[in-house]
């Protein structure tokens, strides 16, 4: 790990004391995760801080991780994650929290901390259906107007459950049941740790 | 008295100022635009629920799609991202072509950019220049990849192909006579290196001429100054990087301040706007583009000197040579399981930004170890941009709008993916 790491690593443990649920760092990145209680005040610590002065948030996706590891996941299932930079200091992080609620994933918005935040939890929200409690305007943005399912869940087909066509009768487009076959060209696969290597039969 | 309402107005879906599709609904008092509220997604094709459908490889050609006049730097962040989570390297002259292909990227997009945002606010003629200088760059994407847009060059681990020897030939037809063809192949007689070399030498003559044409142009000032103004605290607080930062007159190039690939090897020099208006950020890009000239310069001395792998040898990541194929067993399997199954990526989390000529265009890769992504999130650089449309253009009048979609350099492809 490299020095500047250590002394981010080192000022976030200072900063945030207890409420650091996990510190890890890996690739050359630093990875914070907190509760979902805690998201917002390390938001604000994580701005304000002069150690830390992250005042961009560059990135804020939804992530569900219910299909991980081919079931292999035990934890929460949607999370938030966020990418922050600091201009000053000239360095990044990610903040993780875990909705604690599977069925109703709920977290607080952080749009009044970072106001880039808005558009991105507006999609969060359409793609997951994470509701981000606080946020002034929390409607659906890239999926059409009257979209039904939050499109990027795991459980949620490639294909969708309806697809629009013309319908020359009615002389107006309407939506039916989707008549694609589901089809994948190329299995998804997970081999063990020591698949390939050349000693290891 | 009659009571005053306000007036609310729809721009688009299909507005030849929009750059694609966007809906913008602008609510009005007489001229001037009380709130502007974007819907977006009229374009959005789910590319990152698709990625994780496809295997990693096969996702590469996806991201020509997102921001689609500039592809190879979409390609060059997923391949960085997936790079930093195999953790292979890239040979040196893998990374040199992948700077310079970024820089011919960001003149490519600069130019469309000063184009059409003059075209949007009346400035007809810049188009034509600038689309002249795009087709001699097409021609380099071509020639490199065999697609002149959606070229799917860049690969997790360097870069498909190396640069050719030779220039595609013009040839005589019925409406190109001898004459004409000879001097359309002029500059094509030698390598890729001296086709780029001869444009770089022409370029910031043409610079200049855009210049002239625009910079001290009275109507080309009164639309743009003072017009979409952020303020330093407020361009961070909205997530704005790239062009729209600096013309807001902070200092913070992703080339500079985390350099990836040799950009820390290359000299360059960073332009900041002063005012964070539409005329700074259109003088932002018009430096950008002599000092990309600049650093296509550098790439292409050192590209001549220095032969070499262009792509890792790792052939877990990257697939052999097509004649060791042909010969070897142990590259026909690897071969076969590359095209087939695809390359295994560790279990982890990676994000890459690259500094984008948007802006920072940055990929965030989840993997659980297999050979599909379990999740891509890309982060474009328009969609923070177009986010603070409404900021920018309350109490502007209307026909400041299309000012400030041209100035965000909005991509539709690319905002909403």
């Amino acid at each position: 790990m490299s020095a500047r790491l250590e002394l981010l690593c080192q000022n976030l443990r200072n900063a945030l004391g207890d409420r650091i649920a996990k510190l890890q760092t890996a690739l050359g990145e630093v990875t914070l995760e907190v509760a979902a209680g805690d998201y917002l005040e390390t938001a604000r610590l994580l701005r304000d801080d002069p150690n830390l002065r992250f005042e961009q948030l560059i990135d804020l996706t939804g992530v569900d991780y219910s299909a991980w590891g081919d079931g292999a996941w035990t934890g929460l299932r949607f999370a938030a994650v966020c990418h922050l930079t600091s201009v000053t200091l000239n360095w990044r992080l990610r903040l993780r929290a875990f909705a604690p609620d599977d069925a109703f994933p709920v977290l607080p918005s952080v749009v009044d901390i970072w106001n880039s935040a808005n558009w991105y939890e507006r999609e969060a929200f359409d793609l997951y259906g994470i509701l981000f409690e606080g946020h002034p305007d929390l409607r659906r943005i890239l999926s059409d107007y009257g979209f039904v399912g939050h499109p990027f869940r795991k459980d949620f087909p490639i294909s969708g459950y309806v697809e629009m066509r013309y319908d020359p009768d009615q002389r107006r487009v309407v939506y039916q049941p989707v008549t694609i076959e589901p089809r994948e060209n190329t299995p998804r696969i997970i081999r063990e740790d020591s698949y390939g290597d050349a000693d290891h039969g | 008295m009659a009571e005053i309402r306000n007036y609310t107005l729809n721009f688009g879906p299909q507005h030849p100022a929009a750059h694609g599709v966007l809906r913008l609904v602008l609510e009005l008092d007489g001229e001037v635009v009380v709130r502007a509220d974007p819907h977006i997604g009229l374009l959005h094709r789910a590319t990152e629920k698709l990625a994780e459908t496809k295997t990693w490889l096969q996702t590469v050609p996806y991201l020509d799609r997102l921001d689609y006049v500039s592809m190879m730097c979409n390609e060059h962040a997923y391949c960085l991202a997936v790079e930093k989570l195999l953790g292979v390297e890239v040979p040196l002259r893998g990374q040199y072509i992948r700077v310079m292909m970024d820089e011919v990227t960001r003149i490519l997009n600069h130019l469309l950019n000063i184009g059409t945002h003059g075209l949007d606010i009346g400035a007809m003629t810049m188009v034509l220049y600038t689309f002249r200088e795009r087709e001699d760059l097409m021609d380099v994407y071509e020639a490199v990849s065999g697609a002149r847009l959606h070229a799917a060059y860049y690969r997790p681990g360097g870069v498909y192909r190396d640069l050719p020897d030779q220039m595609p030939q013009y040839v005589e037809n019925k409406f190109k006579n001898a004459a004409t063809v000879k001097r359309l192949n002029a500059a094509r007689q030698g390598s890729l290196l001296d086709f780029i070399e001869d444009f770089t030498d022409r370029f910031p003559a043409y610079v200049d001429e855009y210049e002239t044409l625009l910079t001290d142009n009275r109507i080309w000032k009164q639309r743009t100054i003072g017009i979409g103004v952020v303020s330093p605290e407020r361009a961070l607080a909205l997530g704005f990087s790239g062009p729209m930062l600096r013309g807001s007159g902070i200092e913070w190039d992703l080339r500079k301040k985390q350099p990836y690939e040799v950009y820390d090897r290359v000299d360059f020099d960073v332009p900041v706007g002063v005012n964070g208006d539409c005329y700074s950020r259109y003088l932002v890009r018009i430096e950008e583009m002599r000092q990309a000239n600049r650093i296509i310069r550098q790439c292409i001395d050192w590209l001549r000197k220095n032969p070499g792998p262009v792509i890792t040898g790792n052939h877990k990541v990257a697939p052999p040579p097509r004649e060791k194929m042909k010969a070897g067993m142990e590259e026909l399997i690897h071969h076969f399981k590359l095209f087939t199954e695809g390359m295994h990526v560790p279990p982890g989390e990676a994000y890459a930004g690259i500094e984008h000529p948007k802006g920072e265009f940055g990929v965030y890769a989840i993997s659980d170890g297999g050979n599909k992504p379990y999740r891509i999130k890309l982060r474009s650089p328009g969609f923070a941009h177009l986010a603070a449309t409404d900021e920018m253009a309350k109490g502007h009048m209307i026909a400041d709008a299309t000012a400030i979609i041209g100035t965000i350099d909005l991509v539709l492809g690319d905002t909403d993916r």
